[in-house]
């Protein structure tokens, strides 16, 4: 974590983010999300407007980045070994909202495997282990905010909720912003999925239009030949005002 | 017709699930040999200045069981009140103090220890003194949109009752649950998702 890291042109921002939409994110209490029932708050939140606190954030350098943390197929795998499933490119822009791209920031994913199970001890679905794939990756955006990773296209899977719920084939994204008050996790769909719409979690989201902004392109232009498919998945972070006339004491 | 202001729309939340700990803390879940330690377990080195302090954090959900399965993120200023980021302009801070700390709670009990230091005093936006605290950022399953909420310290009771946030919460009652008590150099910070003893939130 080093300011060096800003080019000398530019200063950073410093004004306070638009506030958050809590009508286009999913509410905290969710019945058909059983778990939201006990584990969401029923009090108001108390609104605030943005302090040093939240408009400031860690920044992470490239040294933390490993050559193969954007290549999920290799990084868990054996030598000359990769994992298992239809091989996809995931690339796109971070942006405020305000259009403009989000250097420098740290991006980690989670995933699970092309049979929808992931490497984690409390996981019991009977889809097999890829010993080759172990489901993490990560990369920081470069200037103009865009990244890209290589992975696996991953499983739909069963998990208890409903009778019957499936989750639709979906990646995690945890996304720094510049401020702590633009933190986000959020989860990326695959274009024409139909398990989508019958999602308790996608359905949290009350919006259509925030759901399909969730939803990866197929963009064929991207794509390797005689390799991997490419989607497109922009994913967009709280904006903030100017700094010219913010809302300070005179001469502070 | 006006001018579109073109804004767009924030990327939607979605819970981070019962396998964050995959992506975000990979060697905790088992997952060796992709990254080399996890991000956020070291805040201080032996040379960061100010008070070494612990902070023992729980998060309690409304059938009052601690989460065994949640993520925790702290965010605070360094012993002299100053910010490890670009955005804050007073200063440089301590560069042995990273001011940012992710931990998973224990599979078992529920807790999660960070071992950092007090934080200094950081100004309000009026360029009131706010109270020392750490920002707190709780993901888990059944969690659609990350909680933010502060944690101030038990301590410090002449700068809390000064606090412009605090000072902010009309119930006064519900003020405590913000405060950590201090036991030696550990403060428990029980974080209550619902019930009589919910936590303030913010909307920040
Ligand atoms: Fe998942």
């Amino acid at each position: 974590m080093t300011k060096s890291r800003l080019p000398a042109n530019r200063t950073p921002e410093i004004g306070a983010f638009f506030p958050r939409d809590r009508n286009w994110h999913p509410p905290a209490l969710t019945p058909a999300y059983k778990t939201s029932v006990l584990r969401s708050p029923q009090r108001p939140l108390l609104s605030l407007d943005n302090t040093l606190s939240e408009l400031t954030g860690p920044v992470f350098g490239h040294n933390i980045l490993g050559e193969l943390d954007n290549d999920l197929i290799h990084n868990f795998a054996g030598p000359g070994k990769s994992a298992i499933g239809p091989r996809i490119l995931v690339y796109g822009c971070l942006l405020d909202e305000r259009g403009i791209g989000v250097a420098g920031a740290l991006l980690e994913v989670w995933q699970a495997n092309a049979g929808g199970r992931y490497r984690h001890k409390k996981e019991t679905y009977l889809a097999p282990l890829d010993p080759n794939f172990g489901g993490c990756g990560r990369t920081i955006t470069g200037e103009d905010g865009s990244y890209c990773f290589r992975t696996i296209q991953p499983g739909p899977y069963p998990w208890p909720n409903g009778p019957n719920d499936w989750r639709p084939a979906h990646i995690h994204f945890s996304i720094f912003g510049h401020g702590f008050a633009q933190r986000l996790i959020t989860q990326m769909y695959f274009e024409g999925d139909p398990m989508i719409w019958r999602c308790p979690i996608v359905r949290t989201i009350n919006d259509r239009r925030a759901i399909e902004g969730l939803i990866a392109a197929l963009d064929m232009e991207a794509t390797i030949p005689m390799d991997a498919r490419a989607y497109k998945f922009d994913i967009v972070l709280r904006g903030r005002r100017s700094t010219l006339f913010e809302n300070r004491i005179e001469g502070n | 017709m006006v001018q579109a202001l073109g804004r767009l729309k924030e990327s939607a939340s979605q819970t981070a699930g019962p396998y964050v700990h995959i992506g975000l803390t990979p060697n905790f879940a088992g997952i060796s040999g992709v990254y080399k330690r996890d991000l956020g377990t070291a805040m201080v080195n032996d040379k960061t200045r100010g008070e070494r302090i612990r902070v023992n954090i729980r998060v309690i959900d409304g059938a009052g069981s601690p989460l065994n399965d949640a993520l925790v993120e702290i965010w605070q200023a360094d012993a002299a009140g100053i910010y490890n980021s670009p955005s804050d302009l007073r200063g440089s801070a301590d560069p042995n103090f990273t001011g940012w700390g992710r931990l998973p709670t224990d599979m078992t009990t529920g807790e999660c220890l960070f071992e950092t230091i007090k934080p200094g005093r950081v100004p309000f936006f009026d360029g009131r003194k706010m109270a020392p605290h750490l920002t707190v950022w709780i993901v888990a399953r059944g969690i659609n949109i990350g909680l933010h909420t502060r944690m101030y310290f038990g301590d410090e009771e002449t700068a809390n009752a000064e606090d412009p946030v605090l000072m902010r919460i009309e119930q006064r009652e519900r003020v405590s649950t913000l405060v950590a008590p201090r036991d030696g150099d550990v403060y428990k910070f029980d974080i209550h998702l619902q019930g009589i003893n919910e936590t303030v939130f913010f909307d920040i």
